[in-house]
């Protein structure tokens, strides 16, 4: 394996655990914060993924469809906090289970009668597609580097949330102590839909800036989600931290698996999983 | 006193009348009847997991799909195999992988539990999905049934539908009273206590991990013989049959009928097959039916919300307990 | 004097950078009662949890029967003959009372493992569950679920549990919290009764109950061993008047 070569995977690699952050972060938060197991935090990636698609074909450019679509996931994110999600937060795991596999099954549906079952293509923004030549035959697209740039500026806007702002300060409070908020008078209510909307939005955002690379098709959110769970188990539940340490340990693990050992590529999550699983069975960076 | 003798006795009625139902010659619903049977016996392994042990697992059709594809392989093509050995054969590669995956899923505890077992159920997926061990996606066609001989004599032909159905509910009626003998012993008892107060468990004593690990394995044992039938009814295995979505519907067939009392898992398997019939019967729903995991989950949601005892807490509800209940032994 | 039945060595327990329990060491003796007591979070429940082994120690040693089992699991320890009752009930809700105490003689016999004999069919784990209920004074409420009990018969069934598993050493932690006057009675004559066979560490407050029952008495604050003694010199202690009872007559009679 060459430099340029090493230099394309490593690059692929990051950017893939980057976008797996974006997905795993609003995963690991609705569970640390709010005690939620959410299965259909993978729908809404299909979601954002399917919206950029169609609204990208409506107004021709992907740039709108996407800042069209981030509203539209939000407004999504809140309505289901209070409709259903809010009914969750005191029932056991099992009920959560199941009321948000059920979730899955009705997006899909959805999914199949608005957008039908077809795969679709979507266009790269025109400003970024371009490539930058490493070697004669090598180049690396421009496209995948705003990928990553972007999805850094928002982990490094989630880290100054959470620990510099006052909303940060009240959702790491909320996370150690429900009662201990609420008698300051901090209205938890409003920063669980407000969390479980952030969440929401950033997985649906991920889907939206990766349908250019991955297209778009039935079922998509599916292996998301479980990748998304093998992250949340290896960074520990609840820390954001983690998660990207844990995005980016599975995004370079993937993606040079692919290379080096084709065969097993897919095993490579489940194995470091499992050592994880008995080395650290709270994770990298969750307590103990 | 009375009532309970007759409660007691319904499962054996209800046994009765089902051995009798090939007198009927449906083969529609004798087929229907069949996978119900074989989802009942998954069904039950799971509760005794999430009703009994306190353990949500969300990766059981691993053990499922597993022994269908145990026999798969195992099965040389276009002959018959016995089933006098694939079937523990099968079994036994589920227990296998149930301690295997089970010492490792038993090191955590609620939500990371829930997603641990998924993950490895999904692993599975994927080892026969993106391999050519197991035919790939499209899977391995079992093209005989299993014999059953006794030296040089067929005990009744698999091939013949209701011979099938009544080895299954053979199979199911046993599953259902080992289950119970298993859960009035000591060692049911012990898990039913690490149910209710894991700590405590520890405190006194228990060596929980053990007991955990024990009930994990028998479960996926368990959820292997249901595998292995289903696979013999279909005559074909795929990597469908590891899927999530499988191990969603056996969940919802437990808390349907009502976890913790294993009777209700036989009920929720009815109800969730008929259902799932009715839904995506065309001629009543014409163009819906097509769509019928819509209308299906949304009835999961509902059940969630609205009915977390099940079927058998509404009947608990409304008619005396029945006499099967461990709190009143 | 004979050996104690379990000593510790400069036991301490650390959370990050607060220190619970610091370089604790006491010894126990079978026919004593040993009463710790302490202000709220001075470290005793914190004690506790180190010797029967619900918390791992930082450093120091615990030494049962001439083994260390610093670090052992809290299921080891209870199957070496260590029991404790805590300080919240911690029973089992939905079960019977016999059930409860069944559940926990079952846990001193290997063949418990068997799969199919009905559990009820084994007699010496009913005498034991039987023996334990007789003892706590709740047979009568054998067959009520255990949720339906008053909260005194609660913290029976507690210890009822406890010596179901036949421990040597009994760590019972506040038996007597929430207790009526005459429940306390009665759960008081329960431990003297208790006394000849058993090393009991008793955590408590009451201190009438304290001074019914100690042999002897430590007293704790923040986490260190204050005076340890018998009653009259912990009593006659100025460390202990002055910090601990800050003038209070706790301690007369």
């Amino acid at each position: 394996m060459d430099f340029a070569f090493f230099l394309i995977q490593l690059l692929n690699g990051l950017q893939y655990g980057l976008l797996l952050f974006l997905v795993a972060s609003g995963l690991t938060l609705i569970f640390g914060i709010m005690g939620i197991i959410n299965l259909a935090h993978g729908s809404f990636y299909m979601v954002g993924a399917y919206l950029a698609w169609s609204l990208s074909s409506m107004t021709g450019s992907l740039t709108a469809a996407i800042l069209l679509a981030i509203p539209l996931t939000v407004i999504l994110g809140m309505a289901l906090e209070r409709l259903l999600f809010r009914h969750l937060y005191q029932r056991d795991h099992l009920y959560q289970v199941l009321l948000t596999y059920g979730l899955i099954l009705v997006f899909e549906e959805l999914r199949s009668l608005i957008w039908g079952d077809d795969v679709h293509g979507v266009a790269v923004p025109a400003l970024l597609n371009a490539s930058i030549p490493l070697t004669d035959n090598l180049s690396y697209p421009v496209y995948r580097l705003a990928i990553s740039g972007v999805c850094l500026l928002l982990a490094a806007g989630l880290y100054f949330l959470i620990q510099k702002t006052r909303l940060g300060m009240m959702i790491r409070a909320g996370a150690s102590n429900r009662d201990m908020v609420q008698s300051l008078g901090i209205d938890i209510k409003l920063i669980y839909t407000l969390v479980f909307a952030l969440g929401i939005a950033l997985a649906a955002f991920a889907g939206m800036i990766n349908a250019p690379l991955s297209s778009v098709f039935p079922n998509m959110g599916g292996q998301v989600l479980i990748i998304c769970f093998v992250v949340v188990v290896i960074g520990g539940i609840g820390s954001v931290k983690g998660a990207m340490a844990a995005s980016l340990i599975i995004g370079l693990a993937e993606t040079f698996g692919q290379v080096l050992v084709p065969e097993v590529a897919g095993m490579i999550v489940y194995v470091l999983m499992a050592i994880v699983l008995v080395w650290r069975p709270e994770g990298l960076f969750g307590r103990a | 006193m009375k009532n309970s003798r007759l409660i007691g006795f319904l499962p054996w009625l209800v046994v009765g009348l089902l051995a009798l139902f090939p007198l009927v010659e449906s083969t529609f619903y004798m087929q229907l009847l069949t996978k119900v049977l074989i989802m009942a016996i998954f069904a039950m392994s799971l509760d005794l997991l999430v009703g009994y042990t306190g353990l949500v697992s969300f990766g059981h059709a691993a053990y499922f799909g597993l022994a269908g594809y145990a026999l798969a392989l195992m099965a040389p093509k276009y002959e018959t195999v016995s089933l006098w050995w694939s079937l523990p054969a099968s079994i036994g590669v589920c227990a296998l992988f149930a301690l295997i995956t089970g010492t490792l899923v038993l090191r955590t505890r609620g939500i990371y539990f829930i997603m641990v077992t998924l993950a490895f159920s999904q692993m599975l997926f994927f080892i026969f999905h993106d391999t050519k061990l197991g035919g790939g996606s499209d899977g391995i066609y079992i093209y005989a049934k299993p014999t059953m001989k006794l030296g040089e004599m067929e005990l009744g032909s698999l091939e013949k539908l209701e011979n099938f159905y009544w080895l299954v509910l053979l199979l199911t009626a046993g599953s259902y009273l080992l289950l119970r003998r298993i859960l009035g012993s000591s060692f049911g008892r012990a898990l039913l206590g690490i149910k209710v107060n894991e700590h405590r468990m520890r405190a006194l004593g228990f060596p929980v991990f053990k007991y955990q690990l024990a009930s994990f394995t028998l479960s996926g044992a368990l959820a292997g013989l249901a595998g292995y039938m289903a696979a013999v009814q279909y005559g074909f295995v795929n990597p469908e049959i590891l899927s999530w979505h499988q191990s969603g519907a056996v969940l919802m067939m437990v808390i349907l009928g009502g976890m913790g009392t294993l009777y209700g898992s036989v009920i929720g398997a009815f109800a969730f097959v008929l259902l799932q019939e009715v839904l995506s019967n065309q001629a009543w729903f014409g163009i819906a039916a097509k769509h019928w995991q819509l209308a299906m989950g949304i009835f999961i949601m509902l059940v969630a919300l609205y009915m977390p005892q099940g079927l058998a807490g509404l009947a608990q509800k409304f008619g005396r307990k029945p006499a099967e209940e461990t709190s009143d032994e | 004097m004979n050996e104690p039945i379990l000593r510790t060595k400069a036991l301490t327990k650390r959370f990050g950078g607060l220190v619970a329990v610091s370089e604790v060491s006491l010894d126990l003796f079978v026919g004593e009662v040993h009463v710790v007591i302490g202000p709220n979070g001075a470290g005793k429940s914190t004690l506790t949890n180190l010797l029967s082994g619900d918390l791992p120690p930082t450093s120091g040693e615990v030494i049962f029967e001439g083994r260390n089992i610093a670090g052992c699991t809290s299921d080891h320890i209870s199957r070496l003959g260590i029991g404790r009752s805590y300080q919240k009930t911690n029973i089992f809700l939905p079960f019977t009372v016999f059930e409860n105490c069944r559940l926990a003689a079952q846990s001193r016999t290997p063949h418990a493992l068997s799969v199919f004999r009905p559990a009820e069919g084994y007699a010496e784990i009913n005498r034991l569950a039987e023996e334990a209920m007789a003892a706590a004074g709740l047979t009568h409420r054998a067959g009520r679920i255990a949720a339906t009990l008053s909260h005194g018969e609660q913290r029976q069934l507690e210890i009822a549990m406890c010596l179901a598993t036949q421990p040597r050493l009994l760590l019972l932690d506040e038996p007597l919290a929430g207790m009526g006057p005459h429940e306390s009675q009665r759960m008081v004559e329960l431990i003297k009764g208790l006394t000849a066979d058993h090393a009991i560490m008793l955590i408590e407050h009451d201190m009438d109950a304290v001074f019914a029952l100690a042999h002897r008495l430590t007293v704790m604050v923040n986490g260190e061993v204050l005076e340890s003694g018998t009653p009259e010199e912990v009593r006659s202690s100025p460390a202990v008047q002055l910090a601990y009872l800050g003038g209070e007559e706790l301690l007369h009679e």
